[in-house]
C-alpha cells in the first residue's frame, strides 16, 4: 500500500507541572505519513515546535513495539486510540483521515497524577506490585529450578495471559471509575494460578487490594470497558479470579 | 473486628452489591407470583384469593423475616451503590474532554446509579400507594361484600305467598374463611342494623358482650384494582408511570443480574454464557409481566 500523507488538527492537553492549570491546545499538523505510528507523528508535531521556538510536548514513550507499558495517551476518547490490541506505539495514522481533529489527553485518575502535559506518574502501579506482587525466594544459592514443578499447561495459559499486562494503564484511564482491578486482577492471577505463587497467594491479595484502594482508585462496575481497551487483551475473568482470591482471604486471614 | 476488611475494602462493597442484588432479584419473582393472581383469578374468587394471600403475606413467620431482610438488602443496596459511586466519582477528579465510552462498555452497565435511582423513585412512590397505607395508616377498607337478599317480612293470608322485601346485607370477610353478616339495611326505609363493630382497624367486636369475635381481611385487591382503574382519573398517569418504571428495571437488570456473579468471583468460561444468558431472560421476562399486570387491569376495568 503506497503511503499517503494527511494534514490534520490535534486538541492536545497542556500543562506546565502537577500544580498547574492544564488546557487543551489547538495544533495542525501537515504531511503527516499514514506509515508513521502516533507517536512518530508526536515527534514531527514536536519537531515543528521546536523550529517555532516553542516547547515541546512531554509523552510517554520508551520501547515503541507494544511490550514496554511506557505509551499511554487518550486518543479521540479512548485508550491507546481507536483499535484493540495496541499500544499507542502501535498505532498508526493510517487509522485516520485527512482533516481529522484529533482530542489527545492524559490518561485521568486521582492515583495518576500529570507530571507535565501527557505524563502520568504511574508508581501508584508500582507500589501495588511491592505491596504482594513478587514470591519470595530463598536465596541460598540452592534454589529449586521453577521449571521442575510440573505445571498442568492449561494453568500455565493462564497465568501467561494474566502475566501479558504490560502496566501501561489503559484499564484505569478507560474504567469509567478509574478502578485498577483489571491490573491488580492479572497481576493477582499470574501467581496464584502457579504452585509457586499459591504459597502467599492470601497474603499477597489482601496486601495488593489494601494498596490499590490506598492509592484512590475507584470501584470496579463490571462495565467491561478495560478488557476492551487493554492492549494485552487481559480477560476480567482475572478480576473474578481476585475477587474470589480476596473472599477467601478476607475469610480465613485474622 | 479483625475482619474489617470485609466491611471496608472497594472488593468487600461489590460482594454487598453482589450478594444483596442477587436478593432483591429473588423478591422480585415472589412479588410477581404475587401480584400475577391479579390477572389469572378474577371476581370475587379473585379477590378473596389475593387479599388471603396478602394476609398470609403479612401475618406468616417466615415471610415476615424474608420482608425485614429484603428492606435489609434494598437499603445496604442503596446506600452501598451511593458510596461507590462517590468513591467513583473522586477516582476521576478531571473528566476527559472528549470520551467514547460507547466503543467499550454497554449503557445500561455505564448507566446502574441513575438507573438504581430511578427505581428508587418508583419504589418510593410504590409504597406510598400500597405498602404504607396497607402497613402503617391501614387506611385499606376490609374486604366486604353487599348482597341483597329478599326478607320475608310475613304471609298473604289470601294466597298463602311469602310476602318478601329486599335489603341489603354486607358481609365481612373473616380470617376464619366464613363470610360473616355485618350490617343489615332496608333500603326502603334506609334503616339499617349492626350485627357487630369493627374495633382497630380490623378486628370484629360482638356489640353486647365487647368480645372479639373475628378478623377482617384488608381488601388490598380493590385498592389496586381501583388505582388502575379507568374510572380513577390519575390511573393512566400511574400505569404509563409503572411501565416506564419496570423499563428501568429491566436495563438495570439487563446488567446487574450477571455482574452480581463476576463481582462475586463466579466467572468460568463454562458457566458465565448461560448466566449471562439467564440473567438477559431473567431482565426481559421479569419486568414484562410486572408491567403487564397494570395494563391489563387498566383495560378491564
Amino acid at each position: 500500500m503506497a503511503s499517503k500523507f494527511i494534514n490534520i488538527t490535534l486538541k492536545i492537553w497542556r500543562q506546565k507541572n502537577s500544580k498547574a492549570k492544564g488546557a487543551l491546545e489547538t495544533y495542525t499538523l501537515n504531511d503527516v505519513s499514514t506509515d508513521s505510528s502516533f507517536l512518530e507523528m508526536l515527534d514531527q508535531l514536536n519537531e515543528q515546535l521546536i523550529n517555532e521556538k516553542q516547547s515541546p510536548i512531554a509523552f510517554d514513550h520508551d520501547c515503541r513495539e507494544g511490550i514496554c507499558g511506557m505509551c499511554s495517551l487518550y486518543i479521540n476518547g479512548r485508550a491507546h486510540g481507536p483499535d484493540t490490541g495496541i499500544t499507542t506505539c502501535q498505532l498508526h495514522m493510517r487509522m485516520f483521515k485527512d482533516g481529522d481533529t484529533i482530542y489527545v489527553e492524559p490518561w485521568r485518575s486521582r492515583a495518576f497524577p500529570i507530571i507535565k502535559d501527557l505524563m502520568v506518574d504511574r508508581s501508584a502501579f508500582d507500589r501495588i506490585q511491592q505491596a504482594g506482587g513478587f514470591v519470595s525466594v530463598n536465596t541460598s544459592g540452592r534454589t529449586m529450578d521453577a521449571n521442575a514443578i510440573p505445571i498442568p499447561k492449561a494453568d500455565a495459559d493462564k497465568a501467561f495471559e494474566a502475566a501479558a499486562c504490560i502496566g501501561c494503564g489503559a484499564c484505569v484511564a478507560s474504567c469509567k471509575n478509574g478502578s485498577a482491578m483489571l491490573f491488580v486482577g492479572a497481576k493477582v492471577s499470574q501467581y496464584a494460578l502457579l504452585p509457586q505463587g499459591k504459597v502467599e497467594a492470601t497474603d499477597r491479595v489482601l496486601n495488593m487490594v489494601r494498596q490499590m484502594d490506598e492509592e484512590g482508585f475507584g470501584n470496579c462496575t463490571n462495565t467491561g470497558a478495560c478488557e476492551i481497551e487493554c492492549p494485552k487483551g487481559i480477560s476480567i475473568e482475572n478480576i473474578a479470579r481476585m475477587n474470589r482470591e480476596f473472599l477467601k482471604g478476607a475469610l480465613t486471614k485474622a | 473486628m479483625s475482619n474489617s476488611v470485609l466491611f471496608k475494602s472497594s472488593i468487600a462493597k461489590k460482594y454487598f452489591m453482589a450478594l444483596t442484588g442477587l436478593f432483591l432479584c429473588t423478591f422480585l419473582v415472589g412479588h410477581l407470583l404475587g401480584n400475577l393472581q391479579l390477572i389469572f383469578k378474577t371476581g370475587e374468587e379473585g379477590r378473596r384469593a389475593f387479599n388471603e394471600y396478602a394476609y398470609f403475606m403479612g401475618h406468616n413467620l417466615f415471610i415476615k423475616v424474608l420482608s425485614y431482610t429484603t428492606y435489609i438488602a434494598l437499603i445496604v443496596h442503596a446506600v452501598d451503590g451511593i458510596m461507590l459511586t462517590i468513591q467513583n466519582k473522586k477516582a476521576r477528579p478531571v473528566k476527559y474532554a472528549y470520551n467514547n465510552p460507547k466503543a467499550n462498555s454497554g449503557t445500561a452497565s455505564r448507566n446502574m446509579a441513575i438507573l438504581g435511582t430511578l427505581i428508587l423513585v418508583f419504589l418510593a412512590t410504590h409504597m406510598a400507594n400500597f405498602w404504607w397505607k396497607a402497613k402503617i395508616t391501614e387506611e385499606i377498607p376490609l374486604h366486604s361484600l353487599v348482597k341483597t337478599v329478599d326478607y320475608p317480612v310475613g304471609q298473604n293470608p289470601a294466597t298463602g305467598e311469602m310476602i318478601t322485601k329486599p335489603i341489603e346485607v354486607t358481609h365481612y370477610l373473616n380470617t376464619n374463611g366464613t363470610y360473616q353478616q355485618f350490617k343489615v339495611k332496608d333500603p326502603s326505609t334506609g334503616q339499617e342494623q349492626k350485627l357487630f363493630e369493627i374495633k382497630n382497624k380490623h378486628e370484629f367486636y360482638d356489640l353486647t358482650s365487647h368480645v372479639k369475635i373475628g378478623d377482617g381481611y384488608k381488601d388490598l385487591h380493590t385498592v389496586v384494582m381501583t388505582f388502575f382503574s379507568k374510572e380513577n382519573s390519575s390511573a393512566l398517569f400511574g400505569v404509563i408511570f409503572y411501565v416506564i418504571s419496570m423499563l428501568v428495571l429491566g436495563y438495570h437488570l439487563w446488567h446487574g443480574f450477571a455482574s452480581a456473579f463476576q463481582s462475586l468471583g463466579l466467572n468460568h468460561p463454562l458457566y458465565m454464557p448461560i448466566i449471562k444468558k439467564v440473567g438477559m431472560a431473567f431482565s426481559i421476562v421479569v419486568p414484562f409481566l410486572f408491567a403487564i399486570i397494570p395494563v391489563i387491569i387498566y383495560m378491564n376495568h
